[in-house]
């Protein structure tokens, strides 16, 4: 099966497109990782890590990455209103300064362009050090391609109340796509707090190819949300990649709500004795939505605990995947470590692969993983429905509450609200339609 | 109000009512009482339209409406309340906000205004203190993580909410300790009046202590077998339910003997 796909996926190269004036290091990153894409290729499902997912259609496009369209959408408005401490608005992956505010009033945070961050010292510390582009080909491309992202330090003991907006608009047609390479990097410094939120909307058929890594020094709290959008007819892959650092505190939540073709990788490293992440997921689909769901969570040091909950309802002919890894290395005693996935199917052709894995090399922990599919609870649904609730009403109140154990979890009411209005848009948009095709 | 003629129906193709006629009136209280595996919850269910159970024939009119063709929700907002005998968790629903939702339903349907947020906790609050509810309860999930005597209180709480025309209650008493059977009936008799009517599906007597029944039916091998005052409840309790069995199998020995 999945090699006639794959015979469908052409061979391809990139040439690193350096930005004037970049120091010789990033150059030379760039020429490696442009070296590697080009022997990797495109992933095929012949891959473990790519089995569920064919890029076929994805490769099909001959994507443009310098004739963009960037003008900002007349209705391009924050979701969170203008509740954020600062905010970076990215059209294609273009910083459209006057619509961003950085916040420099704030002592000790430091928020720019990733472009024209690369003198600092964080930045030659950090910058592609966690994202591995030797073996992954998005990540190389990324690493050769990218342009432009954020790049936010935290000095030492900093606190922001507040939250951080990264928001990436994409926009295009099939006859003309676009594709946007965003790379962002966050250094929280030792005992610092953030939270950031990554959010992307768009129209169209457009391409974004979006690298996150993030740094959490020692005993730093940081809450990373990602918030993915994007149009119905939009391919996004995107990684998260975490380094956590001795007592640093992470949360990572990914939702994902919108797009033809979606794959979100989150890959943490616990490195400090003593971490502790939370690693949540909310994976909502109909349609032909294809969303799949990638995690690696490597323990590599003693007394870290490490979370996660990925939750997915699944509509229509959507696909959804969870592949989430757990590694306990032969150094992390103590190691504790849960791993949940649950789905709920809304219609007979929607599919959902789930394959959480444990990989453990010493004796000392207590590790469990699981996962469920299931539908809507019938006796739930008669129960609401016998009180004078309509049929729709209390379909999406228990789908919403389905999902509500991870919206609920968010801390800044702006967020949550957000991410909440966003959720009830999406079922009061596609419940009715299913009634009329009933008919 | 409430009229039910010849009513066969049942679950997987299974007939458990057959033939059950019964009338209720507008103001009365009905008690209907039976041995399990009579008939009792199948009544409730079918009159509430649950998912699965099947009507074969027979009819079900609800103030001069056929009460079978509505969806369930439907009924609900006509003002058919079903108190169900196993009420379920759903965590992630709000109390409150079910509670709103549902009212405000109705409220439309009858062509009055809907309650804002306000006018709604103050209702909410003065029907709790009626349930002796804790408010506490109104911020957690639906049912969730209530004990047995507190999902039956809540049933009543949101019946009193909902006002209905007509409350059947669902062994509601069932698996009650005496504070929780007497705060259920008290939230009964508050809801009594010439306007309203109830329909008590039970298997003991002891609710109907506390909640005094018009009428009387024995439900057995899906039919009223009797009826009569509420009398019949404590000669039921006094003699078991074998008395009406060994009273339908002279009966139908005499019949029998007729034939021949």
């Amino acid at each position: 099966m999945s090699s006639v796909l794959d015979r469908e996926v052409p061979t391809a190269t990139v040439e690193p497109r350096p930005i004037d004036g970049e120091p010789d290091r990033v150059r030379q990153i760039r020429a490696q990782a442009a070296a590697r894409f080009n022997t990797l290729g495109w992933p095929t499902t012949r891959l473990e890590e790519w089995k569920y997912t064919s890029l076929a259609p994805l490769t099909r496009l001959d994507w443009k990455s310098d004739q963009r369209h960037h003008e900002v959408p007349a209705d391009a408005a924050s979701p969170f209103g203008d509740k954020s401490v600062a905010e970076l608005m990215f059209v294609n992956g273009v910083l459209h300064a006057d619509r961003s505010s950085l916040a420099n009033e704030h002592p000790g945070i430091r928020i720019k362009p990733l472009s024209k961050a690369m003198e600092s010292d964080a930045f030659t510390q950090h910058f592609a050090r966690y994202a591995d582009y030797e073996t992954h080909a998005l990540t190389a491309m990324n690493t050769a391609l990218w342009q432009d992202g954020a790049f936010i330090e935290l000095a030492p003991g900093t606190q922001l109340e507040g939250f951080i907006h990264l928001f990436y608009l994409g926009g295009g047609a099939a006859a003309n796509p676009v594709a946007s390479q965003i790379r962002n990097l966050i250094v929280a410094g030792r005992g610092s707090q953030l939270t950031v939120v990554e959010s992307f909307f768009g129209k169209g058929t457009y391409f974004t190819n979006t690298v996150t890594e993030i740094v959490a020094g020692d005993g730093a709290v940081v809450d990373h949300h990602k918030f993915e959008y994007e149009s119905l007819d939009a391919f996004h892959i995107g990684t998260v990649q975490i380094h956590q650092e001795r007592s640093s505190n992470v949360t990572s939540r990914t939702f994902a709500l919108g797009g033809a073709l979606v794959r979100n990788e989150v890959n943490v490293a616990l490195t400090g004795e003593g971490a502790s992440l939370s690693m949540e997921g909310l994976f909502v689909l109909n349609g032909k939505e294809h969303v799949d769901n990638h995690t690696v969570i490597d323990h590599v040091s003693p007394h870290c605990d490490s979370v996660e909950l990925f939750k997915g309802i699944l509509d229509d002919n959507a696909r959804g995947i969870f592949d989430g890894r757990i590694i306990v290395e032969p150094n992390a005693v103590k190691t504790n470590s849960r791993q949940t996935n649950r789905n709920l199917l809304l219609s007979e052709t929607a599919i959902i692969d789930s394959k959480p894995t444990l990989e453990i090399h010493n004796d000392d922990v207590k590790c469990n993983h699981g996962s469920t599919i299931g539908q809507l609870d019938e006796e739930a649904l008669f129960y609401l429905r016998s009180r004078g609730i309509d049929e729709v009403e209390a379909r999406n109140l228990l789908v919403y509450a389905f999902a509500s154990e991870i919206v609920e979890r968010i801390k800044i009411d702006a967020v949550r609200e957000g991410v909440g209005r966003a959720l009830f848009s999406r079922m009061r948009g596609r419940l009715p339609e299913r009634r009329e095709e009933e008919r | 109000m409430l009229d039910i003629k010849n009513l066969h129906a049942g679950i997987d193709r299974k007939e458990i009512l057959k033939g059950l006629t019964l009338h209720v009136g507008v103001g009365e209280v009905h008690a209907i009482m039976g041995p399990n595996g009579s008939g009792k919850s199948t009544l409730a269910n079918v009159l509430a339209g649950r998912p699965k159970y099947e009507v074969q024939s027979g009819t079900v009119t609800f103030e001069g409406k056929d009460l079978l063709a509505l969806p369930t929700e439907e009924r609900s907002r006509e003002g058919v309340f079903l108190a169900m005998q196993y009420p379920v968790e759903i965590p992630g629903v709000n109390n409150i906000y079910f509670l709103k939702a549902a009212l405000n339903a109705v409220k439309k349907h009858r062509g009055e205004e809907e309650l804002d947020a306000m006018e709604f906790l103050q209702l909410a609050r003065e029907k709790m203190k009626l349930v002796e509810l804790d408010e506490a309860f109104m911020s957690r999930g639906v049912n969730e993580g209530f004990s047995g005597g507190e999902k039956k209180r809540n049933e009543i709480f949101q019946m009193a909410v909902l006002d209905p025309k007509l409350a059947i209650l669902d062994e509601t008493d069932s698996g009650l300790d005496i504070d929780a059977l007497r705060i259920v009936a008290e939230g009964v008799n508050a809801l009594r009046s010439e306007k309203h009517s109830v329909l008590v599906i039970t298997h003991y007597q002891r609710l109907l202590r506390y909640l005094v029944p018009d009428f009387v039916h024995v439900l057995a091998d899906g039919k009223i077998v009797k009826s009569g005052g509420k009398e019949l409840a404590e000669e039921l309790e006094q003699k078991g339910y074998e008395w009406i069995e060994e009273e339908m199998a002279a009966s139908s020995g005499k019949e029998v003997a007729a034939a021949r």
